[in-house]
């Protein structure tokens, strides 16, 4: 109960929950005043975007697929954040993480029970590797991580363009990598439901059938687990403690015995991790494949606008994850059924999406200012360690 | 407890938004088409509408349909590859008479679609099937025939006797526009060097421009492109530099009207066109592949060629079209035809 007393006297969640939620209505409103000005009945597309998200169970298992990813990437984003570190290098780590799960499923022959385990560590190691590059850069050579991420995307792009075109890994005819074995599936009777007798079953049963349409799969559930890991991680373990000391403040906590450079490096390869574990789930559950990439897809850009929008805590990623799968899955629909261009769509979503932001980075501007308050509070009081002082 | 409230007030709102918006007609979702209209919708690859190049082109097909033919159109567009059997169901859900994927990238997921949803019409752009369904059409090019065009132009016209190729990313559907061309340089001029490189990109403008400018400082002065909006940064390149750019899929002389030399048409509007105005008959020719090439009118050089090419030239030109529409020329498509084809020079 003290607990419960402590977050009472802070008074901040409060208000930072009223101002989320009222940014969330606000940026409907802004939203829909731009359709409005368009020419389009905002009511019509709002519905035809939530019809479009919560019409049909299909249409909720697809949003949730959607959100599974993103949560994982915003996890990434969000865990390199509470160390002071700024990911935008989720993007690179989640193609690293996905090529890796596509050689380690198509090649590795075990049971499922196995392999489904071993192909999510191999993407988790992977996103893990390539997020430590620019961690320990950073600590060795104090280059700066927004700097070297971007640089690092690039590299796992086209890495990923190159390794498909290698004879071991291409697929003869088409412009993508072999096809993971069954036994590395992780969608819902993803291989039976395409087989003849399958897709009788699925015509007979129209409800089953119709949510087997979609690539349901088990990625929530590893998605939903490593947000309760990263909960863990960042409030109840020394590691946590020693990670978040450093992004408070590195000088006090090299004072305090915190060996920085480690923590740098260590913080940016579970961010790595995590966004690794994205692309893993991503080939388990839905495509089974890597595909020649034209462009950035924004698995990983989108994770920061998600931990953004979560206010850099767990449950606020998995929350807004959902929220961002849903405004992802829901906004394609309104074109073909109202015919509204695309652009406008975009600049709908894109303000919808803004006004979320806005609270949670107005509260960050905020914590910097105060910061010097909440530093020394924190290194005088290690008792907070394991507190609520900061977290959801 | 203020955490569980956090998510029960979340929810709420979130529920409270949704309310309202349903209650302003989400029904009319399910049903666009009105009775008796034929609708057709397409899904874009990643280069999305805007592309400069055949996602456009695809859609001005289509727009050409509907004010032709009225025929209701609508679009989806994809951001990534995981989108793309989403977006098809999207317009399976939205009665579509019939949903076209454009580009080869969504092959093996529209065929999977079609297998999916045998009462549902489909067609796609640029893949051949080798075992086609009833209720699917491929359409595809053959891209090296033009590319062979302007490459005689560009062989013909250079002066530098370098010219260059920025191709979009390196896979069969591209390299037929750079062998084809390959191939009408050295016909045109044997001494001519071509620079090829590829962007790893259709989006990447800035790559293209850079491509084309360093293209350009190595001496050359013709650069073609079939690279979707990367080609907008080659074309940038040559009207700072004064050069010449060659433009791909529509006539691209409107991007810059002095330094697009000609352009290596792809008329994918023409074929989507020309199957909406089958389907609006009532015909619908499934399980085939159709090719367009030369000699079906589904590919060419660009009408505004004449404004910079002198006519002598384009007399040529016109004379190995006549070639390539007999059969007398084999345009090379390939690593393996174009060495077969050099060797026969």
């Amino acid at each position: 109960m003290s607990q419960l007393l402590r977050l009472r006297r802070t008074l901040k969640f409060p208000r930072a929950l009223g101002l989320t939620l009222i940014s969330i209505v606000l940026g409907f409103f802004v939203g829909a005043i731009v359709l409005l000005v368009a020419g389009y009945n905002p009511l019509e597309a709002y519905g035809i975007m939530i019809f479009g998200v919560f019409g049909l169970p299909r249409y909720i298992s697809y949003t949730i697929i959607i959100a599974a990813p993103l949560i994982l990437t915003g996890l990434s984003v969000t865990f390199a954040f509470r160390t002071g570190l700024f990911n935008i290098g989720a993007e690179g780590q989640f193609i690293a993480g996905s090529i890796a799960a596509v050689i380690v499923g198509h090649f590795v022959r075990l049971p499922i029970i196995l392999h489904v385990p071993l192909v999510f560590v191999s993407a988790m190691v992977a996103g893990a590797l390539w997020g430590s590059i620019s961690g320990f850069l950073k600590a060795r050579y104090g280059v700066h991580e927004v700097i070297s991420t971007i640089m690092l995307n690039w590299l796992a792009l086209y890495m990923n363009n190159y390794l498909i075109k290698l004879p071991f890994l291409h697929r003869v005819g088409t412009e993508a990598s072999q096809k993971i074995q069954d036994t590395a599936r992780i969608d819902i009777l993803g291989v039976w439901k395409t087989s003849p007798e399958g897709r009788e079953w699925r015509m007979e049963n129209p409800f089953w059938g119709d949510i087997l349409r979609s690539e349901i799969n088990l990625g929530i559930l590893f998605a939903l687990i490593a947000a309760m890991v990263v909960w863990y991680i960042i409030n109840r373990t020394t590691l946590g403690y020693e990670l978040r000391a450093v992004g408070y403040n590195q000088d006090a906590a090299n004072y305090g015995g915190i060996p920085v450079k480690k923590s740098m490096t260590v913080s940016m390869a579970i961010a790595g991790a995590l966004a690794g574990a994205a692309g893993g789930i991503q080939i388990m559950g839905v495509t089974q494949e890597i595909t020649v990439l034209a462009a950035m897809e924004g698995n990983g850009f989108d994770g920061i606008a998600v931990s953004l929008i979560g206010a850099n805590t767990p449950i606020g990623v998995v929350l807004s994850g959902f929220l961002f799968g849903a405004l992802r899955y829901g906004g394609t629909k309104i074109q073909p059924a109202l015919g509204a261009p695309r652009e406008l769509i975009n600049i709908v979503m894109g303000t919808i999406v803004y006004f979320i932001a806005m609270p949670n980075l107005f509260t960050l501007l905020q914590e910097r200012y105060f910061s010097w308050k909440k530093k020394r509070l924190d290194i005088s009081l290690p008792k907070e360690a394991g507190g609520e002082s900061k977290n959801v | 407890m203020n955490r569980f409230k956090k998510v029960a007030l979340m929810m709420g709102m979130l529920l409270a938004v949704m309310a309202l918006g349903f209650a302003g007609g989400g029904s009319q979702a399910a049903t666009p088409a009105a009775e008796g209209t034929v609708s057709i919708a397409m899904v874009t690859d990643v280069g999305g509408i805007n592309d400069q190049s055949f996602n456009q082109s695809a859609w001005e097909g289509l727009q050409r349909a509907q004010s032709e033919l009225g025929v209701k159109v609508s679009y989806v567009e994809s951001n990534q590859s995981a989108d793309y059997p989403r977006n098809l169901e999207t317009l399976v859900d939205s009665n579509n008479d019939l949903i076209w994927g454009i580009g080869f990238l969504m092959g093996d997921v529209l065929l999977a679609e079609a297998q999916n949803n045998p009462t549902q019409k489909y067609a796609i752009i640029d893949v051949a099937y080798a075992d086609t369904p009833s209720n699917l059409i491929g359409v595809v090019f053959r891209e090296q025939e033009p590319s062979f065009l302007v490459g005689y132009i560009a062989g013909k016209m250079t002066e530098s006797n370098k010219v260059g190729f920025v191709g979009g990313v390196k896979f069969a559907l591209i390299e037929k526009f750079e062998y084809g061309f390959r191939a009408g340089v050295a016909s045109a001029n044997p001494d001519a060097e071509v620079y090829v490189q590829y962007a790893e990109s259709f989006t990447d403008a800035a790559a293209g421009k850079a491509i084309a400018t360093q293209f350009y400082q190595q001496g050359a002065d013709i650069v073609f492109h079939a690279a979707g909006g990367v080609g907008d940064g080659v074309i940038e390149a040559a009207r700072e530099q004064g050069r010449w750019a060659i433009g791909v899929d529509r006539d691209q002389n409107d991007l810059a009207p002095e330094n697009v030399l000609t352009s290596a048409m792809k008329r994918v509007d023409n074929a989507m066109f020309n199957v909406a105005k089958e389907l609006a008959a009532g015909r619908f020719a499934g399980g085939t592949t159709v090719e367009y090439g030369l000699a079906e009118g589904g590919v060419g050089i660009a009408p505004s060629s004449n404004k910079h090419v002198p006519a002598d030239i384009l007399a040529e030109v016109q004379q190995i079209e006549n070639r390539i529409t007999t059969g007398a020329l084999q345009v090379p498509f390939d690593m393996a035809t174009f060495e077969a084809f050099m060797a026969a020079q």
